[in-house]
């Protein structure tokens, strides 16, 4: 098991024909992921063709999510439209009902944001993302554009809102032999998809899933909420934490639209606080990730 | 992206909001007629910086005076003496730390006849995902000290998108400050105004403190603060005309033409790193091992040779820098390219420090391989702690 993606899950890409959206889908079905269609409108008809990395295999291109999903059955889609038209086409895809909506664009501006986050209320559809490195299970699926080759096929659960810092932690868990059930970045603006609690929520269901790394940083009360989520709830599996930023001054935005610290809840001091009382372990250092977690483990 | 409290006004104003009449000056020679334009009475000089605690503010100059970096004057004579006095002065605020900023713009505006102050701010509440005001009966203070000290004096509602704002917000609203009668009326069309420039305008935060009501019952903007939404400048042209780059960080600003993320902090040792979240955590464990990082930087996830060049430069060119530390997880980034782009950047900027190079994910043999097949005297690191520990080292002995 694993969570959200699968060997079976079928994805279709939004903003295929683009330079984006080519490049990482050549690598998605490298990886084995089983890409089906994709999405622009004004090339329906088109045939994708991709290059020497996933050995020319072709796509068949449709203008709407509507006519990509039920000719191809997918149940999720990528989103690689530039941050313009990304909002619309994420509302696309609510609107065709895609289970699985992964959008990795930056820069969507914050009120697009506010609007296809109403739009998620009530429908039939998981965003993931903005501004997020996508959603991987190892040897069965990839979505997004985190680097395939340093995962390994195990029972850690990654959720975390930076991308590099994603991969920082599939690299030391793979170093560490444990490997990772699926890795979920979850993306670092202020307004988004899926937050830490529902996937942990996720993760601690998952039978696969038998430790967590969770990876947050300044700005924004969603790594103190999920900390005490985490306390509360009855399921309890090991669970390493990291909060970037303890020396970003404050009212400094760090890269992320998300990452600013503005009131006095929401430093990375704070947040490492929220998560020792939780009595999950906090990594002293990004570097010590997958060791913090083997420590754990063994008691 | 911050603009000047005049302009923040300006645009109220344009969408319908009660603003007194006010006037800009940028040049001593202009502050007379401003003045004498403006209506008889009492006239407020306000220092514009991108910076708040003006009021409490003091210049660095003595020809400024003694008085903090808002005034009062009681004729139009006094008004432009005083901000002849402000212009081209170093006002130093809570916000702008011990270095100040140089005033370039002074506002004129006609005092206002105060018989209340509230506070009032619209923002993207985080928590909802959606806009949401703040109002608060304690007006111009600090509102995170009243949060402190008294949360019931704060209301905050937030916005169903799905609706905008309706007439039971608005009721809220002037429950919370306890208006009624034409100041209840005043107040709910103001909020329908702020909401409308807030979705209009793609803020990212607009804070009216102090909003008054005047002897009269009127309700008016005294200060306002306007941010707007960086990610939404594609459907603004308006947002480069409102930019002013004197009040930006020269590197910063040099860094934002190469899409670069930069900001410079007080440390010795440079930072370039990939992914706004690992740049914060390779911070981190630089301070972790006892040294101070020099800047944030975040080379983006598709840098090119040109764009790590130029990093190498700004980075170099802050005489605080003693060490430099190269930290790439290639994902869509590739290894390669960042090592071709570090061995042009140190060719062409030369190297007087050491520097630390970690490469790690895509294509990081090939990466390895260009570093080492170099001349150049780079120190390689086998992992984000060992690189950590060598630069720190390296530094300081």
């Amino acid at each position: 098991m694993s969570i959200l993606i699968n060997k079976d899950t079928k994805v279709i890409c939004q903003g295929l024909t683009g330079s984006t959206g080519t490049f990482h889908t050549e690598h998605a079905i490298a990886y084995g992921t089983k890409m089906t269609a994709g999405v622009t409108p004004g090339k329906g008809g088109q045939i994708w063709k991709g290059g020497e990395a996933c050995k020319g295999a072709e796509l068949p291109v449709y203008d709407t999510v509507l006519e990509a999903k039920e000719k191809s059955g997918a149940d999720a889609s990528v989103i690689y439209v530039p941050p313009p038209f990304a909002a619309d086409s994420i509302l696309e895809a609510i609107n065709a009902e895609i289970p699985l909506i992964v959008a990795i664009t930056e820069g969507i501006p914050v009120l697009d944001m506010v609007r296809v986050k109403r739009a998620l209320d009530g429908s039939k559809s998981v965003l993931v993302g903005p501004n997020c490195p996508g959603v991987l299970t190892p040897d069965e699926c990839k979505i997004g554009i985190m680097p395939g080759n340093i995962f390994k096929k195990g029972n850690v659960g990654i959720v975390s809102r930076s991308g590099t810092l994603t991969y920082e932690a599939v690299f030391q868990t793979s170093q560490a032999g444990l490997g990772q059930s699926t890795a979920v970045g979850i993306g670092g603006d202020p307004v988004k998809g899926l937050d830490f609690i529902e996937t942990l929520e996720m993760f601690l269901a998952d039978e696969d899933t038998h430790s967590i790394i969770m990876i947050g940083e300044i700005g924004g009360p969603a790594e103190s909420d999920a900390a005490q989520f985490l306390a509360e709830n009855k399921v309890k599996k090991p669970t390493v934490g990291f909060i970037a930023g303890v020396t970003a001054p404050p009212g400094r935005r760090m890269g992320h639209a998300g990452a600013i610290v503005s009131g006095g809840e929401d430093t990375a001091e704070a947040k490492i606080e929220a998560m020792q009382r939780a009595g999950i372990a906090v990594s002293p250092t990004p570097a010590a990730l997958g060791e913090t977690l083997i420590n754990l483990l063994k008691g | 992206m911050n603009i000047h409290e005049y302009q923040a006004k300006q645009l109220l104003k344009q969408f319908g909001a009660p603003v007194a009449e006010g006037a800009v000056v940028m040049q001593p020679e202009e502050a007379l007629k401003a003045a004498q334009s403006l209506p008889q009475g009492v006239i407020v000089v306000k220092a514009q910086i991108h910076a708040g605690g003006r009021g409490k503010g003091h210049f660095k100059e003595a020809k400024a005076g003694d008085k903090g970096g808002v005034r009062i004057a009681k004729s139009p004579e006094e008004a432009a003496s005083e901000a002849q006095k402000m212009l081209g002065a170093t006002l130093v605020t809570k916000q702008t730390g011990e270095d100040g900023k140089q005033v370039n713009r002074i506002y004129l505006e006609a005092g206002a006849d105060i018989a209340k102050e509230f506070y009032l701010s619209l923002l993207i509440d985080r928590a909802s995902s959606r806009i949401a005001f703040i109002a608060s009966t304690e007006g111009g203070m600090n509102i995170e000290e009243v949060a402190e000290a008294t949360p019931e004096k704060i209301l905050t509602m937030d916005v169903d998108p799905a609706t905008g704002l309706m007439p039971f917000h608005t009721r809220l609203l002037n429950k919370a400050l306890g208006l009624s009668g034409d100041s209840a009326k005043q107040m709910a069309k103001l909020a329908r105004t702020l909401y409308t420039a807030f979705t209009k305008s793609d803020m990212s935060m607009l804070e009216i403190n102090p909003l008054v009501v005047t002897g009269a019952g009127d309700i008016q903007v005294l200060d306002a603060k306007v941010s707007f939404d960086g990610n939404a400048a594609f459907r603004h042209k308006e947002y480069d005309e409102l930019r002013d780059i004197t009040e930006e960080d020269p590197f910063e600003l040099e860094a934002s033409k190469f899409d670069l993320s930069y900001i410079k902090l007080d440390g010795t040792i440079g930072c370039m790193v990939n992914g706004a979240g690992l740049a914060m955590a390779t911070m981190d464990i630089i301070k972790h091992y006892g040294a101070e990082p020099a800047n944030f930087l975040d080379v983006g996830g598709s840098a090119t040779t040109e764009k790590v060049t130029e990093a190498f430069k700004i980075i170099t060119s802050d005489p605080g820098v003693k060490g430099i530390l190269v930290n790439i997880f290639g994902g869509i980034m590739r290894c390669d390219v960042i090592a071709e782009g570090v061995i042009v950047a140190v060719k062409e900027v030369g190297l007087k420090v050491p520097l630390v190079v970690r490469l790690e994910g895509t294509n990081v043999d090939k990466g390895k391989k260009i570093i080492n097949d170099s001349d150049l005297d780079v120190i390689a690191a086998d992992d984000l702690d060992d690189a950590a520990r060598k630069i720190v080292k390296a530094v300081q002995g």
